[in-house]
């Protein structure tokens, strides 16, 4: 099987070539030439901005697009069968940033699914030890048990048993691992963990291709780095020829030198209170507060709550007092048979309406108004929302929020899968709609949003563990207020 | 490209169309007009239910109201026997009727939103109640209605007087739907129920609207049947358990919710039944009528439906 590519001393071929490699849908050109060799034991970190071509070049890679020319050819694979099958035997495994586990289904039943020829007899036993051998593997101490649900774990669960399902023994050994924003819902403990496996597995023989939007990790791991920009791969190096702003630079886009952390760090005049949280937390007006701490300790649930004790599900009104952006943007967000314009406006409809009917000219200047001003990549408004990059269709649902005149907004880690020059953009959006006197309640796993924040609670356990402000906020202290029970009791 | 056959009720019309072309065939083109009169007064009692089960329906899966021909008859029966054939008590009968229909759908939701009850159980169940309760109130009578309610229901100009009254129900229905805040709200609950209430859609009154709503169209329905037919009787609603249910199908719209419109429902309740009639001039008996039947919605359907990913 892989024994050709990871015994040193054989002829060491190629996990997968791309030779000339064009993509297209229609008139869209989402790949254009590409020609690369993936090496066993390389780690390749895959950089640049939403819609540059990441994912349809992943897709070609793991047989589930054909190319409309070119071609990709696998370890020991003529190309005979077709390019899922041959894929799936040279042992190539994806991770999507979009979670494809089935939630009805036990984490155990999870992996069968792709492992189709699994051995019948006992095969839950069988593929119960595979699971949790993968997931000890990987993450050890994760306390996730074989038989839960799928559908019951949090996000953060679901995307360390999708991660350890891509890594188990399977009749193929994984030979190349897609791994495409793994660590977006992941704390940054559990993202540790799994990038120190990640170099693990490469220097078994492995090869791994990296996507991620967190530059740190992509120069943690990455042996070498592949540069995508218009459908193009712009640059192809090992990984120590590149600096962050050399990196940055590649992606295109400018480094800001106006830094974040001095305007955050101007203590801003803050209004009355609010709201108060029934845990507590108060908010008040034109303030920014932040909810950090792992990932899936009670932040998503006590934003949930506040939002429907403030929202009535009977009544609606024309002057709502929250307004709310998901980051789950499948369960939360998204209406996956509307157009953009109508996912746009559906949070505002009473507002600009009057007499019951939608106002559509005030719909379309909404959409012109928002589309400038958060640069929504979008050819025509009456597009199906989904055909959106999910970056794309974040800007929309971060629109529709911010274009209602709730004076409270709700953010439940609503950056997952944005790229860095629109996270820039929000930011200082925000910061804008804070001054005019709008509060913000904001829970995010990544450390740079939350030092964004004026005031920071940092949750261990579903309860606030400390409440930072202003200088206070400081990655030290929030990694300190989110570890220090556990490290007592472990 | 992006015409007419990207409409999904286009093809309920041409069906309706076929079928009355192939029972033209068959008479020779005797009698077309009266049978196209015959088509808008029946497909009239179908549009009416079938716009309250699309709302219904729309609110996403699992959503169905069930109970629509048990809240027809129990409205009917209540009606004419308070009515009496007296003239003079009409509009407080249709009132009473109307009256029955809003307490059907308040009963309907509050089963389904205090019980947790899902939604096809709730309205079978509930159904069975009402059913009772017309059984109870009317004990075998057959009342019949006043009779300028009965020579309303049967009359008509050009088009039969209950036609305007369907149109009239599809075209506030239409305006709802594609026009009006609330259809938005029904169909964003329909999609995707938590993330319509993290938008601000009031989700339960939405849902508590359109059974409440289905419910009325129901015993208007029930009540204009009754006045048609000359008089309630308990097994009046019996078809349009299917029937409501088809038409939204055969119109195009979609079964898991979400995505719903109110021509394909006309459309498909003048197909319905101008396919027995066609089956009917074919001399094809009641059982062979009824195979035919279901043979031919289950073809629609699977067209409409692959047209529907085509595009």
């Amino acid at each position: 099987m892989t024994d050709l590519n990871t015994r040193p001393g054989a002829a060491v071929a190629p996990v997968v070539s791309l030779d000339g490699v064009h993509m297209s849908f229609g008139p869209v050109h989402a790949l254009v030439d590409a020609r690369f060799e993936l090496w066993p034991g390389e780690c390749v970190g895959l950089v640049g901005h939403n819609g540059a071509g990441k994912s349809t070049l992943v897709n070609v890679i793991n047989g589930r697009l054909t190319p409309t020319q070119g071609k990709v050819r696998y370890s020991g694979h003529g190309g005979q069968s077709d390019a899922a099958t041959g894929a799936q035997e040279a042992g190539i495994r994806s991770v999507f940033q979009e979670l494809s586990l089935c939630p009805n289904l036990t984490v155990l039943e999870n992996l069968r699914i792709p492992y189709r020829n699994i051995p019948r007899k006992a095969w839950r036993r069988e593929a119960r030890r595979m699971v949790l051998a993968a997931l000890d593997e990987v993450f050890p101490d994760h306390g996730i048990s074989a038989d839960a649900v799928v559908g019951d774990l949090s996000i953060a669960e679901r995307q360390m048993v999708e991660i350890a399902i891509a890594f188990a023994e399977r009749d193929t050994e994984p030979a190349l691992v897609i791994l495409d924003e793994p660590t977006s819902s992941l704390d940054a403990a559990i993202a540790q963990q799994l990038l120190s496996h990640i170099k693990k597995f490469c220097a078994a023989g492995g090869t791994i291709i990296f996507i991620s939007h967190l530059l740190g990790e992509i120069f943690e791991v990455a042996t070498r780095i592949l540069v995508m920009k218009d459908g193009r791969v712009t640059q192809d190096k090992q990984a120590n020829a590149f600096t962050r702003d050399s990196l940055v630079d590649a992606m295109g886009h400018v480094v800001e030198t106006s830094g974040r952390t001095q305007s955050a760090r101007q203590r801003r005049a803050v209004g009355e209170e609010v709201a108060r949280l029934n845990n507590g937390m108060t908010v008040h007006a034109g303030e920014i507060v932040g909810l950090a701490g792992l990932a899936g300790h009670g932040q998503a649930e006590a934003l949930a709550r506040f939002y429907m004790s403030r929202a009535s599900v009977w009544r609606s009104t024309k002057t709502p007092e929250v307004a709310f952006v998901a980051g789950d943007r499948t369960r939360d967000g998204v209406m996956p048979l509307w157009s953009i314009l109508k996912n746009l406006s559906l949070m505002t409809l009473r507002e600009f309406s009057q007499n019951g009917l939608v106002n559509r000219s005030e719909e379309d200047r909404l959409y012109e108004t928002w589309k400038e001003r958060i640069k929504i990549k979008a050819n025509n408004p009456l597009d199906p929302i989904l055909s959106l990059s999910g970056g794309n269709q974040q800007k929309v649902l971060f629109a529709k929020a911010l274009a209602s005149s709730a004076p409270i907004v709700i953010m439940d880690d609503p950056m997952r899968g944005v790229d860095i020059g629109t996270k820039k953009e929000v930011y200082s959006m925000i910061r804008a709609e804070a001054d005019t006197g709008r509060s913000f309640l904001w829970y995010s796993t990544e450390t740079e949003e939350v030092l964004e924040c004026d005031r920071v609670y940092v949750f261990r356990d579903g309860e606030i563990s400390a409440e930072l402000t202003g200088d206070m906020i400081t990655e030290e202290n929030l990694l300190r207020a989110s570890f220090e029970l556990q490290e007592a009791t472990a | 490209m992006s015409g007419l056959s990207q409409k999904p009720w286009i093809w309920s019309y041409l069906a309706a169309l076929a079928a009355f072309g192939a029972t033209m065939i068959v008479s020779g083109g005797q009698g077309g007009g009266s049978l196209f009169f015959a088509a808008l007064t029946f497909a009239s009692f179908a549009v009416i239910v079938g716009v309250g089960q699309m709302f219904v329906i729309t609110l996403g899966p699992g959503n169905v109201d069930l109970s629509i021909p048990a809240t027809m008859t129990l409205a009917a029966t209540l009606a004419l026997k308070f009515m009496d054939t007296n003239t003079s008590l009409m509009l407080p009968g249709l009132l009473i009727a109307l009256g029955t229909g809003t307490a059907c759908g308040i009963f309907n939701f509050g089963l389904i939103l205090l019980l947790r009850i899902p939604p096809i159980i709730a309205t079978l169940s509930s159904s069975f109640l009402f059913q009772s309760l017309a059984i109870w109130s009317n004990r075998g009578l057959r009342i019949k209605p006043p009779e300028p309610l009965a020579d309303f229901a049967t009359g008509g100009l050009v088009i039969p007087n209950l036609a305007l009254v369907a149109i009239g129900v599809a075209v506030v229905a239409w305006i709802v739907l594609e026009r009006a805040i609330v259809g938005r709200w029904i169909l964003a609950t329909g999609q995707n129920m938590r993330a319509a209430q993290l938008s601000g859609v009031p989700v339960n009154g939405v849902r508590f609207g359109v059974y409440v709503a289905s419910a009325i169209l129901a015993s208007l329905s029930g009540f204009l049947l009754a006045n048609f037919s000359g008089g309630a009787n308990l097994n009046m609603g019996a078809e349009y358990m299917l029937t409501s249910i088809a038409v939204v199908v055969i119109g195009g719209s979609s079964i898991a919710g979400g995505n719903s419109n109110v021509p394909g429902v006309c459309g498909a309740a003048l197909f319905m039944f101008l396919l027995v009639s066609m089956l009917n001039s074919y001399g094809f008996g009641a059982g062979a009528r009824l195979i035919l039947t279901g043979v031919i919605i289950m073809m629609v359907v699977v067209f409409a439906s692959k047209r529907k990913y085509a595009a």
